[in-house]
Parts: C-alpha cells; structure tokens; sequence
C-alpha cells in the first residue's frame, strides 16, 4: 500500500518508520492505561533510535570506501556509547560506566577481534561494522541484564551477604550466589535466539545475504555462525561484567557498599 | 595506644575498647565520639530510642560499617590492623533476623569454620546446638523452623566461629514472647559459661536491665548517658 503512495526509497523508507513508531506507540499508550509508565522512556528511545542508525548509516556510507582500519575506530566508539547506555540499568552501582565499558570491550572487543583474525567475519568495513555492531549490541544487552539482575539481587539480600560477612566470608564469597544468577539469565535471550533460530525466527542478517544473491545454505550457515558467536562475545561480557562489579560492591575492607537507603540501614 | 597496652595489662579482662569511634554520612552523623569498654563476661546494652544509632553503633564495632573517625581496639590491636574476616571471626554478630542459608541446621553451623577451611565434628555440632536449647536438631531443613528456632540457630552459627565477643542487633525484636524468654536465656548463658562478653542493641529497656550489666544511652548518635544498668536506666 505505501509503495503506491510513495515513489521514492526515502519518504517511503520515512513512512515506514513512521508506522511502526506507531505500533511501537500504540502498545505504550496501552500499558499506560493499566498503570505502567514507559511512554517517555520509548518516546525518546526511538527518535535517539532513528537519528542514531540515520548518522550511522551517513557515516558507513562515508566510510564504505575507506581503509577497514578505520572500523577499529567505529567499533570503539559503538562500545563506550554501548558502556554507557547499559550503565543506566545499573543505578547507584558503583562506577557502572567504567565496568560495563570494559565488560564489553573484553567480550565483544576480543571476540571481534579473535574471529577478525581467524577469518569468521571479513575485514571489509561493510562487513566488519555491521557484524561488529551486532555483537556490541548484544553484548550491552546482556551486560545491561546482567547489571541490573544483579543489583536487584544484592539489594534484595544485604541481610544474607552481611550475615556471610559478619561470619567471616570474604566479599567475593558472600555475593557469589547473586553473580551466578545474574550471570545465568542474563544469558537466556542468547541462549533463545540460538535455540529458535530457523524455527522461531529467520534473522535479518540471513535475509540480507538470501537478498543479496548468497547461497542459502551458507547464509544459514553463517547467520549460525553469526549468533555463536554473538553468544561468545555476550557471555564473555557478562562474565567480566559480574566479575568486576562483585569487586565494585564491596570496599577494601569487604564491607557491602551498595545497599539500600545508604547510609547504614537500622537504628 | 601504650596507654591502651597499659590499661589491657591492668585489666586482662578488657575484651574491646571504642575510642572516640564515630561514623558521618554527608549530612548526618550517625555516631559521633563513642568511647567505651567491654570487660570478659559482662553484657554492655546500648539502648535508645529508634534512629539514635543504635545498629550504627554495632555495626562499627565488627567494622560491617567504616568509622570515619576513632578506632576500636580488640584485645588491645586496632582492629584496623586485623584482616576484616579475622576480625568478624573474632567479634560474633547475631542480627535481629536469622538469615540463615537454604540447607541444613549443620549447613549454617559450619558455614564460618569453613570459610577458614575448617570443619566441625558433629559432636561439635551437637553440643553448640544443645547450647541453644536444639539438641538433634543437626539434620533439620532449616526452611522448617520456627522464628524462634531459626534465630537459635543462628546464635549457634556465630558460636561456632568461637568469638571472642558477640553483637546482638535486637535478637528478640522479631520473636514472640517465648522465644524471647529462650533466646534471652541464651544470652545469659553465653555471658556466665564461657564468659563471652556480649554488646546488645536493644529498645527495650526492661530487657537491658534483666540481661546487661551496664548500659549505654544513645541519642543523636551521642551518648548521653552511661554506667551500671540500674543507674542508667533508673530501674
């Protein structure tokens, strides 16, 4: 139906945005209604969205014909912009930007790396970034999940960790528990993704090389390849994530720094 | 601090001493300038109304919480110079709600001892649990027992750290009237037998008559009055 209305790739592309922000709307308004206030968060979420993939689409264009290491630099920056952006689920954790930072430079960096060098992804800028992107992407997802489940839980069980504690745990030991949780689910999209993949869902990446003249075969191949490896780099992330801020939650004196209503609850 | 080696010498009972210990949180001082002595077998309340700092107070003893200014001494070291899991091995706490960990009575029991790698005999079990009233108790979920029970238990668990003194944050706060009566005799206990010296929060000031011997009075984070508990608390 759009296509009869607009000729041009841009106002069409632009419509089309158009209509599902306001899918993505409708469904807000919606919750609203039932108590749960999420407008303005995905008000501002989707037009930072858009300006955001429209830069970032200039600049890929801009850089299409440039040297690949130029992508390093690209890579970079997607990942202090994705430590930021996680960091939000984390308040009041101590120097969550930091962390989640080097959480994803770890995770993602290296396995972008390590698959770089072997040969899994190109080294071509068009496709270095976008595969790049891909795992930054994910890898924020689950380092934000990750954060957040795991400042939840700490919150919900100072009493347990400071129990440990006035027993004679060490820090490490006594939030062990919650870096286990908060490490297992917030893998569980991953692991989802990897289990439906072909049967719940074809992903965008597949239908892109079958678009563009891939064998199909290896498309699903690699589409494969693609999520094993967005499962690397995730798990990598929140493994180092949890790990460095299970130090970050507690003092030198293994004192538990983050709880609720600080300074020190009870009388 | 020779002055403080001096006075240990003098007194060999003197278990824990707070110098002048205070914490401030920006825009509030929480305890401000405590100082006191806690002697071998002696049970020392710290009693005031809610939000004087009372649990403030303990928690700096065991240094759950960081002074920002003063020390305690444990056995004349500052305590600043004992590894901090030593330190809570040394001083016991006992908190106004169980948390005891998903498993067995034996489970929580070993819990502290095996953090040093270390494992009691079951004997050793038994006995602490018998201590606290719960003989054959060794094996039980811990999920299955009552309040009062439960924080027995975790009188036990601190015990089993063999401490050279015990925090008791309000341990009877959540308890009915019976358990209170059990976990009291408890504390009675653990002051008389091994002669541990207890430092007990409580709001209750009939309770700080009937288990301590002296008593501190908090306001504002301040002590405003101290001495033996009949005089303090004018019973």
């Amino acid at each position: 139906m759009l296509k009869s209305i607009f000729s041009g790739q841009l106002q069409l592309g632009l419509a089309q945005a158009a209509l599902a922000a306001l899918a993505a709307l409708a469904v807000v308004v919606l919750a609203e209604r039932r108590g749960m206030h999420l407008v303005s968060e995905l008000v501002i979420a989707m037009i930072r969205g858009l300006v955001q993939i429209v830069v970032a689409g200039s600049i890929l264009l801009l850089l299409l014909r440039g040297p690949s290491w130029t992508s390093v630099f690209l890579l970079a920056a997607m990942i202090v912009a994705a430590g930021a952006t996680s960091a939000r689920r984390a308040k009041g954790m101590p120097e969550a930007f930091r962390v989640s930072t080097w959480a994803i430079a770890c995770g993602a960096g290296s396995v972008i790396a390590v698959m770089t060098l072997l040969g899994v992804i190109d080294t071509p800028i068009t496709a270095l970034v976008p595969v790049g992107s891909m795992l930054i992407a994910n890898a924020m997802n689950t380092n934000g999940l990750a954060l957040n489940r795991f400042r939840s839980d700490v919150l919900a069980h100072v009493g347990e960790i400071e129990t440990a504690l006035a027993l004679g745990a060490d820090g490490n030991s006594s939030v062990a528990p919650y870096v286990q949780v908060s490490f297992e689910a917030s893998l569980i999209p991953a692991i989802d993704s990897l289990r439906s993949l072909g049967i719940v869902w074809i992903p965008g990446l597949m239908a892109g090389m079958l678009l563009s003249g891939a064998r199909p075969l290896y498309a699903a191949i690699y589409q494969f390849v693609v999520l094993a490896i967005i499962f690397a780099a995730s798990g990598l992330t929140s493994l180092v994530s949890t790990l460095l801020m299970r130090t970050r939650v507690m003092s030198a004196a293994e004192q538990l720094i983050l709880r609720p209503g600080q300074p020190a609850a009870g009388s | 601090m020779a002055e403080l080696t001096t006075r240990v010498q003098a007194n060999p009972g003197l278990i824990l001493r707070a110098e002048k210990l205070g914490r401030t949180v920006p825009a509030k001082i929480l305890v401000a300038e405590a100082s006191f002595e806690v002697c071998k077998g002696e049970t020392l309340a710290i009693v005031g109304p809610s939000g004087s700092g009372k649990t403030s107070l303990l928690r700096l003893l065991n240094r759950l919480d960081e002074p920002t200014n003063g020390t305690v001494y444990l056995q004349g070291v500052d305590y600043r110079q004992i590894a901090p899991r030593d330190l809570r091995r040394r001083v016991g706490m006992v908190m106004q709600r169980p948390y005891l960990f998903p498993g067995s009575v034996a489970d929580n029991l070993q819990f502290g001892p095996r953090q040093r790698g270390e494992i009691l005999s079951d004997e050793r079990v038994e006995q602490l649990l018998a201590g606290v009233g719960l003989a054959g108790y060794r094996l039980r979920d811990v999920a299955n027992l009552s309040g009062g029970e439960a924080q027995r238990v975790s009188f036990a668990r601190s015990l089993a750290n063999g401490p050279e003194v015990l925090l008791l944050d309000e341990p009877t706060s959540a308890l009915d009237e019976d358990s209170k009566r059990e976990v009291e005799t408890i504390v009675q206990q653990v002051g008389r037998e091994p002669g541990i010296p207890c430092v007990l929060v409580t709001h209750d000031a009939a309770q700080a008559v009937r288990l301590a011997q002296r008593a501190l009075v908090l306001e504002g984070g301040r002590i405003v009055r101290s001495g033996a508990v009949e005089e303090v608390l004018g019973a």
